[in-house]
């Protein structure tokens, strides 16, 4: 049901261009969710113990934190213009039910910003204790932010708060709308996403270079402290990923079905694993039998419905919702694995496995929690079509209509391809600068202060 | 007062601080792009980036501020506007990019020929962004922004006399705002040689605004004849006379070299064009559509305001807190010192190579 006027490829274009610009930002957004609080505590344990190499992880942390930032302001800012460049459909109707959340985002950006400017720059202008108190709002607004804006997405999947008369809203409740019932699973599971990426993904850069023989303490200490992070989050996001599962096949049951690929209703419906969706089944699949109805709704006959049961405009693209979930649940349980590795190994010696083939794994792990991330996100929103608010409007009711909506997108691309290259670039520049033989003077002076 | 009408004035006030603060971080961006060859530009390009360095990312969140209250407290406007405006609206998203990334980017490098590409980046956006944003300005007080999705020409809205003149505007407002304020940051750092320069650069750059302005008045004549009407004959005329004047006092105190001074008045001269534009136009946001009609609902009006005024009292002392804190010559009086360099030297107030 495409409005008069819109082209089909600039629709393609419109959701392609979201995709990339959201997908980009996530990454960084995570870093700026998770990095200060492991920043802070490298801080803190530096000037607790008097250990310098702390102060200096520290500091080089905060270095890299400082550029992530700001890719990650700018990226950021992009997509509160797309949000009415690209989904005027969307944002002119219901930008108000969706406002709140967004403002007490600004609120978050603001107080995040403005710490952000005296943490990184106000480094030596500030004895420890005040800086280091500079940073618990960094900490705090970061996590903040990022649930605001889970709150807007989990709306968009299910709706609240609100009636539609004559086309516009009314009896708008903006707090039921940030409160609905998909906030709770959806904002904890990013939350505790966002640290498991910043984790794992600064685990990786040491344990690559522990790979290349750099085994000195400042290396072990700047793999071991995200990595314990990461590895304690793990079987707890594991655990909240479940809920959000359970959560989505008593809300959303299309998406469900998508997921798992279920054309026909029933009773007692297996797991399916792997496998390819081709002319109305899924196919070449490992299947578990009842598994889902027991995953889903804790009883091995329980009922799941099938993507029969509506008209195939109203169903999401299967073979894509599938492979990303289980490309997110495969990474999910193998990350559990690492954890579960690392957690024996230091029960037993206090120190992490020695074999090579752990720091190999933790290598990949930075890489492999950024695609799980993109995978539940494509899970979420691909999942969700053909509507960009569920069962209320449909995305090409909400696209801009206006004329070459494709050429912006080329334009678009071409600009993150440069910033991506443009952020790796400069990150590693940053982290193959030597580490100075002798730390910084006020790095190493000064008593212990806390 | 209604809610609607003091949601306006938040957003009013946000634009404001926009212009004032992220107006004057892309100033710098102008000047740096202007101060020549690599090494008679450096001492100039440092001053610039050691004064928008800690800030920055505070100022750019007003635009944040805006375009959130806008889709939140007038939401149809806001789809008319962005659906119209795309083209000037992604290019001036993509110069943000290009601006920030350019800025952190050049920051964290130590090469020169690095250097030069991020601050090329950073000085070119910083003219291109502004400019963009003036046209969208231009495009909705010449009112080419009909109300409805994408209902206006998608070229002619924004490639028009007033676009042109207030593009350029926004640039020359940037431009002096900038010099303005670096003037007074140089002498702090005892840099009279600087401020020196500055001050030629803020002479040149406000009589450049009130030309602009000017022709601005002029096209507005022909192609907005209410909102003319207004800023000559009727509620906006004080304002109109207001930034005049300011702009006049401003150039004087520029002239004395009383820098502080002429900080507040160029602000006054900004604030004048701004709320003139804002009050000439009320209540009309686009053509056929008054605030009421716009307006959310008003469980979202309150919950919103409600919410920014609490915010308020936790950000307005915290930025207050930041600017202090870089205002502030630092104990080890970052102008003066020689360049440090080196893997780890702190990012704060020294100068980076
Ligand atoms: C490090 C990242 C990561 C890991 C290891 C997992 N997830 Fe996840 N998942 C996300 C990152 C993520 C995400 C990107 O953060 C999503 C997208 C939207 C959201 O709220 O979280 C998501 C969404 C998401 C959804 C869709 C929610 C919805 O559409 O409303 C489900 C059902 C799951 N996840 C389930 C799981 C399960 C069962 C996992 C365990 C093995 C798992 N996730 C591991
Ligand atoms: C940051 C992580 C996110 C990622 C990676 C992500 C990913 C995606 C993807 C892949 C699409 C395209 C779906 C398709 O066309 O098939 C999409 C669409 C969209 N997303 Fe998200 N999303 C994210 C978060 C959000 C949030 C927090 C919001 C809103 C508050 C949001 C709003 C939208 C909108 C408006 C669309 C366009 C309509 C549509 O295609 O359904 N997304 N997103
Ligand atoms: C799940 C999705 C998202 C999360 C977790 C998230 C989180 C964050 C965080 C933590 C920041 C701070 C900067 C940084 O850390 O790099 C940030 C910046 C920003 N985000 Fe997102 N974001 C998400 C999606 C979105 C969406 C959908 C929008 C807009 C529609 C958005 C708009 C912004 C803006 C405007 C900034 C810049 C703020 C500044 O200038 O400091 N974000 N985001």
């Amino acid at each position: 049901m495409v409005q008069a006027g819109v082209v089909v490829a600039d629709l393609a274009a419109a959701r392609m261009q979201m995709a990339l610009s959201l997908g980009w930002h996530i990454v960084i957004a995570c870093f700026g969710v998770g990095m200060p609080a492991i920043v802070l505590f490298a801080e803190w344990r530096g000037h607790r113990t008097g250990d310098a190499h702390f102060r200096l992880l520290a500091r080089r942390w905060a270095r890299a934190m400082g550029v992530l930032f700001a890719v990650g302001a700018v990226s950021g800012t992009i997509l509160s213009f797309e949000m009415g460049l690209l989904w005027p459909g969307l944002m002119g109707t219901y930008g108000e039910v969706i406002g709140l959340p967004f403002s007490l985002e600004g609120i978050a950006f603001f107080i995040e910003a403005i710490f952000l400017g005296i943490y990184l720059y106000a480094w030596d202008r500030l004895p420890p204790v005040p800086h280091m108190l500079s940073a618990v709002p960094i900490v705090m607004a970061g996590v903040a932010s990022a649930f605001f804006v889970v709150t807007a997405n989990a709306w968009m999947q299910q709706p609240t708060g609100f009636d539609v008369a004559g086309g516009r809203v009314v009896a708008v409740d903006p707090w039921a709308a940030m409160f609905n019932p998909a906030t709770p699973p959806q904002t904890a599971h990013m939350i505790l996403a966002a640290f498991m990426v910043a984790g794992f993904g600064m685990a990786s850069v040491y344990a690559v270079a522990m790979l290349r023989g750099r085994r000195d303490r400042y290396h072990r200490l700047g793999f071991l402290l995200p990595f314990t992070v990461a590895a304690v989050i793990t079987p707890v996001q594991v655990g909240v990923g479940d809920w959000a599962a359970r959560f989505v096949a008593d809300n959303q049951p299309v998406k469900l079905a998508a997921m798992e690929g279920v054309y026909e209703s029933a009773r007692g419906v297996p797991l399916h694993l792997g496998g390819v969706a081709t002319g109305g089944e899924m196919r070449y699949a490992l299947e578990i039998p009842n598994g889902l109805s027991l995953l889903a709704h804790g009883d091995p006959q329980a009922e799941v419905m099938g993507l029969n049961e509506v008209p195939a405009r109203d169903r999401p693209p299967v073979n894509v919702v599938h492979w990303a979930f289980q490309i997110m649940v495969g990474i999910g349980v193998a990350l559990l694995a690492l954890s579960a590795w690392f957690g024996l190994a230091w029960r037993r010696r206090r120190d992490f496995p020695r074999s090579r083939w752990f720091l190999r794994a933790a290598s990949l792990s930075g890489v492999a929690s950024v695609l799980a991330l993109e995978a539940g996100w494509v899970v979420t929103e691909v999942g969700r079509q053909p509507w960009i608010v569920y069962g209320v409007l449909r995305v090409s009711e909400a696209v801009n209509p206006a004329p070459g909506l494709a050429y912006g997108f080329i334009l678009v691309a071409a600009v993150y391809a440069v910033l991506t290259a443009g952020t790796v670039y400069v990150l590693r520049l940053m982290a193959r600068r030597p580490v100075p033989i002798a730390p910084q003077e006020s790095d190493v002076t000064g008593e212990p202060v806390v | 007062m209604s809610l609607a009408e003091i949601m306006l004035a938040a957003l009013w006030l946000g634009l404001s601080a926009y212009v004032l603060f992220g107006g004057a971080d892309f100033g710098g961006g102008v000047w740096d792009l202007l101060a020549g060859g690599t090494h008679r530009g450096r001492d100039q390009r440092d001053l610039v980036m050691h004064s928008i360095g800690p800030i920055w990312e505070a100022n750019h969140v007003w635009l944040i501020f805006v375009i959130v209250l806008m889709w939140t407290g007038i939401p149809s406007v806001f789809a008319a506007i962005t659906s119209t405006l795309y083209i000037p609206l992604t290019l001036a998203a993509l110069g943000i990019i290009a601006r920030g990334a350019g800025f952190a980017f050049r920051k964290a490098s130590t090469d020169l020929w690095q250097q030069r590409l991020f601050g090329a980046a950073f000085a070119f956006s910083s003219v291109v962004t502004p400019f963009f944003l003036g046209t969208a300005a231009g495009a909705i007080a010449s009112g080419r922004v009909p109300p409805g999705i994408a209902a206006g020409d998608v070229m002619s809205a924004w490639l028009n006399p007033t676009s042109a003149v207030s593009g350029a505007l926004a640039v020359g407002i940037a431009a002096y705002l900038a010099a303005v304020y670096l003037t007074h940051d140089a002498r702090r750092g005892r840099r009279q040689d600087l401020a020196e320069a500055f001050r030629a650069r803020a002479l040149a750059a406000g009589m450049m605004v009130g030309l602009l302005a000017t022709a601005g008045l002029l096209v507005l004549r022909g192609d907005a004849p209410g909102l003319f009407t207004e800023l000559t004959t009727g509620r906006a005329l004080p304002l109109l006379v207001l930034s005049v004047a300011a702009g006049l006092v401003s150039l004087v105190l520029l002239w004395r070299r009383t820098y502080l001074a002429a900080r507040a008045s160029a602000a006054l001269t900004v604030l004048g064009l701004l709320w003139g534009w804002g009050l000439g136009q009320y209540p009309w946001l686009l053509p056929g559509v008054t605030l009421d009609q716009a307006a959310a609902t008003r469980p979202v009006l309150a919950a919103t305001l409600g919410a920014l005024a609490v915010g308020a009292l936790i950000t307005l002392p915290s930025l207050w807190y930041l600017y202090a804190t870089f205002q502030r010559p630092t104990p080890s009086a970052d102008q003066d010192r020689p360049h440090t360099t080196g893997d780890d030297t702190p990012a704060s107030g020294r100068r980076r190579e």
